[in-house]
């Protein structure tokens, strides 16, 4: 329950809301570095499918994760539509392409429900809860998990 | 500037010291016996003492006064440097800068160890053999007899005077008997401008015997016209000792050139004067008078002659000259001592003047690496701009000679020249890495019992900081390992019918564009049984795994893997090799091994000279844009369809002049197509790997010739097999950069991604 331990002092937390494959999910806000549009990537050799390959990002090079893939559905086909939310994973910078942005949520902790027990483990592994806002149901997601590190690690 | 910051540039210098002190001693290690080598040691201790004293650094200066002193020995040939006084010297040398670091950073020193030490130099000093000399300073005070100053010394608990001065008595027959010297101490401005202060020098003389100080005050001027960072107090001594001349100099020999110094034995007689009476005729200087004894209008005749005649000198300036041998005796012989220092101790003062004469000739600065490192992201920022600048010109400007493409080319030149001049602040020979190494070498040389000679080739070697830097961990870790594993001990290497002292290599050298680094031992090489056995242990192959022995050599790069029976403090917490591996691909380089069983193992590092900018070749290869890093390309030739062969089902080799070379679909190895492309269609590029061979590496096109700053692909994403690094070209995409000599191992079957596959086995 690290998020509740960050978010004791203002009592809630902000999370921004986007758009996969006409589903909805979150993060955190504080993790969120920018929000930029799609400009094509460049592909890395061996990847994993979901990896779209890596965009300069002001002289850095940043790679992008396609969301709807990673997740297991249908990879997404860019155009300048999409958007790439930028987002800081532990001491690494990544890009996350995703429909669109959607929301801006404020939630207590009390909002999030846990992950129902039906869903796989796949979906288990990163989603951190779904809030019910507004008669939409909203995944939160825990980056950490969207980000292959195992492979990295093995690598 | 405040003390702290003043204390931070002694530090520097002491590293530089000792440096300096190392490499001497390597050379001496080496049958180097050019006087200038010993002197340059003794130089390097001895500054580092001098500085350590201005800072009161008491362990640090007692210890490096002992090896001061044992390396005087040495200077004045009464000790014969061999290997057995340089083993202790290099030892010595280790103490000192660990002594350094512990004054630099806090932190304690292994005491013990340099008691041993501080022992085994005094030994040295005191006997001509290592062996002998531990019982010779107990038995030599003995028959000298000296009835006070030694043990007044002990009392106070002085460690620098605390080791005997026995090597000074036996050299010194006219200090035998006790005998009193008048000593006159004129301190000039520049004394005190160094932090010499005349007190502690007086101090320091009152513990060589019986003392009686008389203050000259005399020059003192009126407080009015007094500059009150000028020397205006001479001192007379009566000293009453049974050391030399030489052991009343030696407390002066910091000030030594900034003071009037004259030693005499009560009497008249120049102690040790052989050689300083001639010198006395020596022209007085007149100006050098005014200039250094300032203007004392106000001052009355005064009972020391000193100042009276040096006053009467300036009133007669014509005649000074003349009379100067007889009238002015004193303040001459003053001066005639200060000039003999000089020129008398010519060894000293030449490598002074030609220390002097080389930093004139080289002024260098000592910049923040900060504002270098800020210098060179910024100039490459600038590359980049540069690049998109000239690509949007030629874009929307069709007109190639306007003013705006001329400027533009100009433009590009100064860049490159900057960058070029950026890169060589950066660029730094690894020899004070390599220098490093042989303290590591020794160091475990003694914990294993083992005897290693380390060679250092190629040390002058220039590569960048940064590089450096990164490089001395995990070259620790392979010298370690390769002193504790790869070499046996001594009775196994003579039963191996091997030198009993084995030989660890280590050598730098430019190859096409990058800088190679070998270590190479000449021990038993690795154990492909044991290794497999281990392997199969940790599960890391499966029991019936078919390995090459190339493959097994480099099962030791895997994490986690050891064949150190025993775990020991060096190495063979399993932590080692595969560290190692991570860091030199964190550079852009590779490590290789190759091993003989029963005649050592060589590991092989290539690293890139920078890690900032690379010459490239940008190529296109399945609708990607990559750059070929342009120091691999031998050349590059468009292929015709019948220098084509195909060989067996998947292998095509190409002619060129007669002789066939593999061809190497890019786009293929890095998994952009699914089919081989047809070569007719493309592009080779004639490569050279580290490896030797070559190979032909076919894309599709070829888009031109550029300078990319590199990107580090690591930083956000992860280290890609066959890629080295990425960059941002003109348009502002990201291009990734060929690693060659990944893509020419894979070429031989390699798979790109060895880790995986051994997962995937084990």
């Amino acid at each position: 329950m690290t998020y509740a331990a960050k978010n004791l002092t203002t009592g809630g937390r902000e999370l921004i809301a986007f758009r996969v494959g006409g589903q909805e999910f979150c993060v955190n806000v504080m993790s969120v570095r920018e929000i930029r549009g799609w400009t094509p990537a460049t592909a890395m050799p061996h990847a994993p499918s979901y990896m779209l390959g890596v965009i300069n990002l002001r002289g850095a090079v940043l790679p992008i994760i396609d969301f709807s893939a990673r997740l297991g559905m249908k990879p997404a086909e860019p155009t300048v539509r999409h958007v790439i939310i930028v987002a800081q994973v532990k001491s690494q910078v990544v890009g996350l392409l995703v429909d669109a942005v959607s929301d801006i949520l404020t939630v207590a902790d009390a909002d999030i429900q846990p992950t129902p027990d039906i869903a796989s483990d796949f979906e288990r592994s990163f989603a951190r809860g779904v809030l019910a806002i507004e008669g939409r149901m909203i995944c939160l997601v825990e980056l950490d998990q969207v980000f292959p590190h195992e492979e990295r690690e093995a690598a | 500037m405040d003390m702290n910051e003043i204390k931070e540039i002694f530090f520097q210098e002491c590293e530089e010291q000792l440096a300096e002190l190392e490499s001497g001693l390597l050379k001496l290690n080496d049958g180097d016996r050019d006087p200038e080598t010993v002197n340059a040691v003794f130089r390097a201790v001895h500054s580092i003492k001098g500085g350590a004293g201005a800072f009161g650094l008491d362990d640090l200066v007692s210890f490096a006064h002992v090896f001061e002193t044992t390396l005087d020995c040495v200077r004045s040939n009464r000790l014969e440097p061999n290997q057995d006084v340089l083993k202790v010297m290099l030892k010595s040398a280790d103490v000192l800068a660990d002594l350094t670091n512990a004054a630099r950073d806090g932190g304690s020193v292994d005491a013990a160890r340099s008691r041993q030490l501080i022992k085994e130099l005094e030994a040295l000093a005191n006997g001509e053999l290592p062996q002998a000399a531990v019982a010779e300073p107990v038995a030599k005070p003995a028959p000298v007899a000296a009835p006070t100053p030694a043990p007044v010394v002990n009392e106070e608990g002085f460690q620098p005077v605390a080791f005997s001065f026995d090597d000074f008595e036996t050299n010194e027959p006219l200090a035998i008997e006790p005998s009193t010297f008048e000593i006159l101490f004129r301190p000039k401005s520049e004394l005190y401008a160094k932090g010499n202060d005349a007190t502690l020098l007086l101090r320091d003389l009152s513990r060589l015997g019986e003392m009686s100080i008389h203050c000259d005050m005399d020059e003192l001027p009126a407080l009015a016209s007094m500059n009150p960072e000028a020397a205006y107090f001479a001192w007379k001594i009566s000293l009453k000792t049974d050391k030399g001349e030489e052991a009343i100099r030696s407390v002066f020999e910091f000030a030594e050139w900034d003071c009037e110094l004259d030693v005499m034995l009560a009497g008249g007689d120049h102690a040790g004067a052989g050689e300083e009476l001639p010198m006395q005729p020596v022209p007085f200087d007149l100006s050098m008078l005014d200039e250094e004894v300032p203007a004392s209008p106000g001052a009355a005749e005064d009972d020391d002659q000193v100042a009276a005649q040096q006053r009467e000198a300036r009133d007669d300036a014509v005649s000074a000259a003349a009379t100067a041998s007889n009238v002015l005796q004193m303040a001459q012989t003053a001066r005639a001592s200060a000039e003999s220092n000089r020129s008398a101790a010519s060894a000293s003062a030449a490598q002074a003047a030609a220390q002097q004469a080389a930093s004139a000739a080289t002024p260098t600065i000592r910049v923040d690496l900060d504002r270098v490192d800020r210098l060179i992201n910024l100039v490459g920022e600038l590359v980049i701009n540069q690049a998109m600048l000239s690509q949007s010109v030629i874009e929307n400007d069709t007109n190639g000679t306007s003013s705006i493409n001329m400027g533009l080319e100009e433009l590009q030149q100064l860049t490159r020249e900057i960058q070029d001049s950026v890169m060589a602040i950066r660029a730094q020979p690894v020899k004070p890495v390599f220098q490093r190494m042989s303290r590591i070498v020794r160091e475990i040389a003694d914990m294993t019992g083992k005897s290693v000679r380390l060679v250092t080739e190629g040390e002058n070697t220039e590569v960048d900081k940064t590089v450096i830097d990164k490089l001395a961990e995990p070259l620790t870790h392979m010298i370690r390992n390769a002193v504790d594993h790869g070499l046996e001990t001594p009775e196994k290497r003579v039963a191996a019918g091997k030198n009993p002292e084995g030989t660890v290599r280590l050598t730098a050298k430019h190859r096409s564009g990058r800088i190679v680094i070998e270590l190479a031992d000449d021990g038993a090489g690795i154990n492909r049984e044991k290794v497999r056995q281990k392997a199969i242990d940790n599960d890391l192959i499966a029991a019936d795994a078919n390995l090459s022995d190339e493959e097994i050599d480099n099962l030791i790069f895997h994490a986690g893997f050891s064949t150190a029976d025993k775990i020991s403090d060096i190495s063979g917490r399993g932590v080692g090799m595969d560290v190692v591996k991570r860091s030199i691909q964190a550079l852009g380089g590779r490590i290789n091994i190759s091993s003989k069983p029963g005649h050592g193992s060589v590991f092989t590092m290539s690293l890139p000279l920078t890690l900032a900018v690379l010459d490239g070749m940008v190529v296109t290869v399945a609708n990607q844009t990559l750059v070929v890093p342009l120091t691999a390309i031998v050349e590059t030739l468009q292929p015709e369809a019948s220098a084509i062969h195909s060989f067996g089902a998947s292998q095509r080799l190409i002619s060129i002049r007669n002789s066939f070379c593999p061809l190497v679909d890019v786009g293929r190895i890095l998994n952009f197509r699914a089919i081989q492309a047809n070569p007719v269609e493309g592009v080779a590029l004639l490569v050279e790997s580290e490896g030797g061979g070559q190979r032909a590496l076919m894309v599709d096109a070829i888009q031109g010739q550029r300078q990319v700053v590199i990107k580090s692909l690591e930083a956000n994403y992860t280290h890609v097999p066959g890629i080295a690094a990425a960059t941002i070209l003109g348009d502002g995409r990201v291009a990734l950069i060929l690693d060659v000599d990944a893509i020419v191992a894979a070429s031989r079957g390699q798979s790109l991604k060895p880790e995986m596959l051994l997962a995937a086995a084990g």
